[in-house]
């Protein structure tokens, strides 16, 4: 009976496709065997369903697992949905999500960088040693630090890129050396301690504490989305080329709507709106522009599609590469600082441990493929939360850290079979 | 009659190339008029490929003389041969399976608008190109994987018309295809030739040759062994030319055949 579902036969075509002639008329290329969407709900519930089917997930499993998690702990301790907990979760999950934008991008060419964690050591280590210890102004240090996250990444990617080596080795390398790097640099201490004032130190402490900032920010995300997407809309009626239906845009709008009052409600009861979730945002808004939006963001998603096909587009493939490994190292100090920022120092911990395993296994939770050209930087944020969530789920629980590691592992297990799985249904349905 | 132009878009004189001992091709001619489909055929080795190549500029010719429009060009790298308005469909057909169509049609050339992608206009022009080519597919927002193999190596087809080339060169596009598919590919070129492109068309098909060329080059051991009009020339003619006497496997295996079945 499965092959019911994947080639419907004549008689039940004829379900499927709603009026083809006028769907035909409507829109110049179409072919009869095309699923056109009925207009209104049913419309919906058909197209979802049919998406279900062919394995296009999304980020359904992620939402669904977000919600299984906040229930669950919830029941075992009341405290889980408290809005300080919340508000806890979102400062923390920055600094891991932030090294994880930077693995999308090395995702979506189906590499992998395994020295984000090192680098972004590193990284903290430099910005420590040039405030603290050289006595720089801190903009200068931060500046410098993510520079150098840059610069390392982009070797990296020279390796790679133009010397051919695998870019597992090669950032496997690169995290021994820039673990090495970072024990020298700073010292017999072992430590250096930041100011908790400074630029640093309030990156994850600063709250905008005025409640207008966080209902303000929500309605401006709200006001922004609709009008790009009516605008968009309009500009694709006016060509002739098929747009969203006006409700459509409106029930995406008042969906986004509902999460960024609730996001700002729930700040606005524990200290304000926090810096650390505004620099986040800001940066998944930009990355995801860059991603979609722009032919650089095309070209990467080229990459990990055919590199044969690129390099014959006339793309320059060796600077495509070098420059995503530079995102990524920049994206690592980033996320580096604002762990720093944390625990108000630049320590010998500082990118070992779980952060790389975490980092990698959140752009994967959240939806990015291992193999390539399909992934968005939003699933950095979704994996980052259903990681973080567990961790100070189980912390309130008093769990220990071993169990913590396992609990983890079995999330990024059931995440890659899930993608796995998806990936073959989708080739079924020739998705993939 | 297909109407014919006097002076040939693209013509090669003596061209010949060398691979280190390997002789690929000698003294070759060949001719493409605007509105004319050239199939240039001939065994494994025969050097069609690297003919190809040297047009498209990938291995620069050693000797001879290659004339666009009547004057002698240089084509050393593969932008040369685009910039003359040349475009290649390889074999393997160099699309991204997770892109859609129109970035497909697009990559490599995207149009932008204060920087940002122009996706409306991109698609705009992506179905006018696809309607005007007559090439139907399901939506062209879906990803290349969803597409059939026909469908697939239409749309590489008309990738490479985005640039309004003169010349669209042809490597073995219904290799892989089946028999709808192959049909839907033998339109498109048909179009390409109503549209006045010039067409090279290689194939080891010659139902397909017989189907769409004007005119047959015939490749031996790296040199012509005959140009033919398809009109007044039997498959039979063209396949010793192309096998090198008429006494060849296929003829004797036709000779078989044909004796067996009136025992």
């Amino acid at each position: 009976m499965s092959i019911d579902k994947t080639s419907p036969t004549p008689g039940q075509d004829e379900h499927v496709v709603e009026n083809p002639e006028a769907a035909a008329a409507a829109v110049t290329v179409v072919d009869p065997r095309l699923l056109v969407r009925e207009q209104g709900l049913t419309g919906y519930v058909g197209e979802f369903k049919r998406k279900m089917r062919a394995g296009d997930l999304g980020s359904i499993p992620v939402v669904i697992g977000l919600i299984v998690i906040g229930v669950v702990f919830q029941s075992l301790n009341s405290a889980f949905l408290s809005a300080e907990n919340l508000n806890n979760i979102t400062i923390t999950m920055v600094g891991t999500g932030m090294i994880s934008v930077g693995i999308v991008f090395v995702l979506l060419l189906g590499e992998i960088d395994l020295s984000v964690g090192s680098v972004s050591g590193a990284s903290s280590a430099i910005a420590a040693v040039l405030a603290v210890n050289q006595g720089w102004p801190e903009w200068a240090a931060v500046l410098f630090a993510v520079a150098a996250g840059a610069a390392i990444g982009a070797a990296h990617g020279f390796f790679f890129a133009v010397l051919g080596a695998p870019a597992f080795a090669v950032t496997l390398a690169g995290l021994l050396f820039w673990l090495g790097f970072m024990l020298q640099t700073l010292g017999a201490n072992g430590t250096i301690n930041l100011d908790s004032d400074g630029l640093i130190g309030s990156l994850t402490t600063y709250y905008f504490t005025d409640i207008a900032a966080a209902y303000g920010l929500a309605a401006v995300v709200t006001a922004v989305f609709f009008i790009t997407s009516f605008l968009g809309n309009r500009r694709r009626e006016a060509a002739g080329i098929p747009s969203r239906p006006l409700n459509e845009t409106i029930l995406r709008t008042a969906l986004l709507a509902v999460i960024c009052f609730a996001a700002a409600f729930m700040y606005n009861q524990y200290k304000g709106l926090p810096l650390a979730t505004v620099i986040f945002l800001v940066f998944l808004v930009a990355t995801d522009f860059v991603l979609r939006r722009t032919s650089y963001g095309r070209k990467v998603f080229a990459l990990g599609g055919s590199v044969e096909a690129s390099r014959r587009a006339g793309i320059n493939v060796t600077a495509v590469r070098i420059s995503v490994f530079a995102v990524s190292g920049g994206f690592a100090a980033m996320g580096g600082l604002f762990l720093a920022s944390k625990i108000a120092s630049a320590n010998q911990s500082a990118g070992t441990g779980d952060l790389l395993m975490n980092a990698i296994a959140a752009a994967v939770i959240g939806g990015t493929s291992l193999f390539g050209g399909r992934g968005r930087t939003w699933n950095a944020l979704l994996g980052v939360m259903v990681i973080v969530s567990i961790q100070y789920g189980l912390q309130l629980e008093s769990i220990a850290e071993p169990v913590k590691y396992m609990i983890t592992a079995g999330v990024l297990l059931t995440t890659v079979v899930i993608d796995s799985i998806t990936r073959r249904t989708q080739k079924t349905a020739g998705r993939a | 009659m297909v109407h014919v132009s006097a002076t040939p878009v693209l013509a090669l004189r003596g061209v010949s190339k060398r691979f280190g001992a390997v002789q690929a091709l000698t003294d070759v001619e060949l001719e493409v008029h605007a509105g004319e489909v050239v199939a240039l055929v001939g065994d494994n080795g025969a050097g069609k490929s690297t003919l190809v190549k040297t047009i498209a500029g990938v291995h620069p010719i050693d000797e001879g003389v290659i004339e666009w429009d009547g004057r002698a060009v240089q084509i050393n790298r593969p932008h040369d041969a685009q910039d003359l308005g040349i475009a290649t469909v390889y074999q393997d057909l160099a699309l991204c399976d997770n892109i859609d169509v129109v970035g497909n049609l697009f990559l490599g050339r995207e149009l932008r608008k204060r920087g940002v992608l122009d996706e409306v206009e991109m698609e705009r022009r992506a179905r006018d190109l696809l309607t005007t080519l007559s090439i139907r597919i399901p939506s062209v927002r879906i990803p290349i994987a969803s597409l059939s193999g026909g469908q697939r190596q239409t749309v590489a087809i008309a990738r490479s018309m985005l640039g309004e080339p003169k010349l669209v060169i042809l490597d073995e596009p219904t290799a892989a295809l089946g028999v709808e598919q192959t049909a839907q590919v033998l339109d498109l070129v048909e179009r390409l030739r109503e549209r006045d492109h010039a067409v090279i068309l290689i194939s080891h098909n010659m139902a397909d040759v017989k189907a769409v060329a004007d005119k047959v080059a015939v490749l031996r051991l790296g040199r012509n062994n005959g140009v033919f009009e398809v009109k007044s020339t039997s498959q039979e003619e063209i396949i010793s030319a192309i096998t090198g006497a008429t006494d060849n496997a296929v003829t004797r295996r036709a000779a078989r055949t044909t004796g067996e079945v009136s025992k």
